[in-house]
């Protein structure tokens, strides 16, 4: 087994532009659920906005790069206000539903067969990226130790790295400020918050807001990676997957979420070359597993490894330890 | 510290002499109101939880409402304070209607309450409890949020104000732990501390002394006794009859929903309606006998030979059963 090569390309993912997409929709889930408490289980559909938003502006309407980019953070906005005006109000479950079933209700209205003019049917859109490619100021390949990316992928990685960056410094900011004071107090108990003369409901509307901006960017990110945008990325699992690893990071942590992130994705590949490469050597007998099976082991270990972390580290990473006790209080 | 006392005693003659040409009636009128009431209902199913007539709560005094279990004092309070919505009913706060408004803006008016079932936010440092009562923070508007420099002076002074408060309320060693590391009496003691960041004209506090130590009671009396002094009006909630005699200008008895009686503690104390909501079978003696003759014993041999066989019979029973049980 060569080692090397697969903690290189191991490495790779670490930095990758799947880190990128999870830590940003980690990052929107962390300030709406770790900050807030609001359970927002719609990430999927903020993401497929923000992608649909340049997707359907620049190849369905042949119109400028820059208004998709405007449209997608718009929809985004106002999707955020569709779920929150009439749930915010509410119990906080009754968020939970109404986002789990808008997060399908537009993966399906963006994959129906009658929208398909607009948003292209289950095949989703193509052609809008050229735009972004041709800001693109790498014209060689990059070269660092054994690692090399080509220019395409270099440009992805700096403009995504720079905006997770760019929400986490945000997120930072915002989080010890009276401002965050005001959301970590609405976590605890929204009545006391209330009582001492705060808009709750405003308030809570500011954070759904923010975390599904935040949201739209990774799902940007992705389908200018892809070159496509395909509606059945953003299924329910995605959005999931941004929970477990912003549990994994640490919930209200200002790193955890990317630190969630890039750990899940170099566990993912290292785990995937590992077996396949233990499976080519005859480690693993052919009749336990083969090549194929790779890729559901490494969810199942996932899983393990996130239950375990639940009992020794409920916190998760990053997080204190002393929050957790209160709990048992 | 002499000068101090004065003005204590001052405040209170003041509000005590106010009160003193007020009939003792329910719903009677005050000389200078900041909260009146009229007509407040609150159905829950079939059940009248709250059906207050009429009733004001005069400026610059110590009000407190007392009444038994299940009388609807949480219930009215959470009326009054827009937590909970009346099926009818009107009122207002220094003359403005407060029907319908929400709670953090009854609170922004001058008028905050703090809850019975204590609200520390657990995992918020007793501290930042604290800063968050303040009002008008400009840090708390989001683009602000992000340009530390608009509110770090206030913030500071923010921050300063919440220090006194916590020495005032023995609070200042707890000051970085979190809220919920506190015990139940301390935890009430932030919340009394918290809601007066909001810098409130009345507060309404939700049973203050309840889980709190008898050691502390006399110094949060004391607290409470002080915001008068302050200028501030109070309205309170609270079952210890004590706190009650204390420090009440006046006292506001509540029964099944309704205002039974109204007047200074001691006239209201000896109301036999007052003694029947509260002890039925012992409603000809007053309070103070009753307490009288608990502090000599024979209330307590009283009850001792009404109960008579009963402990007497249970125990062997109970007795058996352990026995069958551990071997
Ligand atoms: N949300 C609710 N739903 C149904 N009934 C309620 C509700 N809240 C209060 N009640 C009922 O209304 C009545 C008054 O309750 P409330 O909490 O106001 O009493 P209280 O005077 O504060 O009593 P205590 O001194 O025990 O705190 C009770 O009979 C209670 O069961
Ligand atoms: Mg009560």
């Amino acid at each position: 087994m060569d080692w090397g090569n697969i903690l290189e390309l191991s490495l790779r993912e670490l930095i990758g532009v799947q880190a990128i997409v999870f830590a940003l929709a980690a990052i929107g889930i962390n300030v709406q659920f770790g900050y807030t408490g609001l359970l927002n289980f719609g990430q999927a559909a903020f993401a497929a906005v923000g992608g649909y938003g340049i997707a359907v502006i620049v190849t369905t309407y042949d119109m400028s790069f820059w208004l998709g980019l405007v449209v997608g953070i718009v929809g985004a906005i106002v999707l955020a206000l569709l779920l929150g005006i009439p749930t915010l109000r509410l119990r906080a479950d009754y968020l939970a539903i109404v986002t789990i079933a808008a997060s399908e209700i537009v993966r399906l209205v963006g994959r129906s067969a009658w929208g398909r003019d607009v948003f292209g049917g289950s095949d989703g859109i193509t052609g809008f990226s050229s735009a972004f490619y041709d800001l693109n100021p790498f014209t060689e390949p990059f070269e660092f130790g054994p690692f090399q990316f080509r220019e395409r992928v270099l440009w992805v990685l700096v403009v995504g790295w720079v905006l997770v960056a760019v929400c986490t410094l945000v997120v930072w900011l915002l989080m010890r400020s009276p401002w965050g004071r005001v959301l970590k107090g609405i976590r605890e108990d929204e009545d006391a918050v209330r009582s001492l003369g705060k808009n709750v409901y405003a308030y809570k509307m500011q954070s759904l807001v923010l975390g599904g901006v935040i949201g739209a960017l990774a799902g940007m990110v992705y389908s200018l990676f892809q070159g496509a945008m395909q509606p059945d990325v953003y299924a329910t699992n995605f959005t999931f997957f941004a929970y477990a690893i912003l549990i994994l990071g640490g919930a209200a942590t200002v790193f955890g979420p990317v630190l969630g992130a890039a750990i899940v994705w170099f566990a993912f590949q290292f785990i995937d070359l590992a077996l396949r490469g233990a499976i080519r050597q005859d480690y693993i007998p052919s009749w336990f597993m083969d090549a194929n099976d790779t890729g559901a082991v490494r969810f199942m270990l996932t899983g393990i490894v996130l239950v375990l972390l639940l009992v020794f580290r409920p916190q998760g990473i990053l997080g204190d330890r002393r929050e957790i006790a209160l709990d048992a209080r | 510290m002499p000068d101090d006392n004065l003005s204590l005693t001052a405040k209170r003659e003041a509000a005590v002499a106010a009160l003193a040409d007020v009939p003792r009636e329910p719903g009677a009128k005050k000389p200078d109101p900041i909260l009146v009431a009229d007509d407040v209902k609150r159905h829950f199913g079939g059940l009248l939880a709250v059906d207050v007539d009429h009733v004001e709560v005069q400026r610059g005094a110590i009000t407190a409402l007392i009444g038994p279990n299940g009388a609807g004092k949480t219930t009215f309070f959470n009326l009054l304070t827009g937590f909970d919505r009346a099926n009818s009913g009107s009122w207002t706060f220094n003359g403005r209607s407060l029907h319908g408004t929400p709670p953090f803006k009854v609170a922004r008016a001058g008028m905050v309450r703090t809850f019975q079932l204590t609200k520390a936010l657990s995992k918020l440092t007793v501290i930042e409890n604290m800063r968050l009562g303040a009002t008008g923070q400009r840090g708390e508007s989001f683009w602000r949020a992000m340009l530390p420099f608009t509110w770090r002076g206030q913030e500071d002074a923010i921050t300063e104000r919440a220090e006194e408060l916590l020495a005032r309320f023995k609070l200042d060693t707890k000051r970085d732990d979190f809220a919920g590391s506190l015990s139940g009496g301390q935890r009430k003691l932030l919340e009394m501390a918290r809601a007066l960041m909001v810098g409130p004209e009345l507060v309404m506090l939700d049973e203050p002394m309840a889980g709190v130590n008898p050691a502390l009671t006399q110094s949060l009396l004391q607290h409470v006794a002080n915001l008068r002094e302050q200028g501030m009006t109070v309205l309170f909630i609270e079952h210890d009859m004590d706190m009650v005699r204390d420090i009440a200008d006046w006292v506001v008895v509540m029964g099944q929903g309704r205002i039974l009686a109204e007047g200074p503690p001691e006239t209201v104390m000896s109301d036999h309606k007052v003694i029947d909501a509260y002890l039925g079978a012992h409603h000809d003696q007053s309070l103070a006998e009753l307490e009288e003759q608990l502090e000599t014993g024979t209330l307590a041999e009283e009850v001792a030979a009404e109960l008579g066989q009963a402990p007497a019979e249970a125990v062997p029973v109970e007795h058996t059963g352990e026995t069958k049980d551990g071997r």
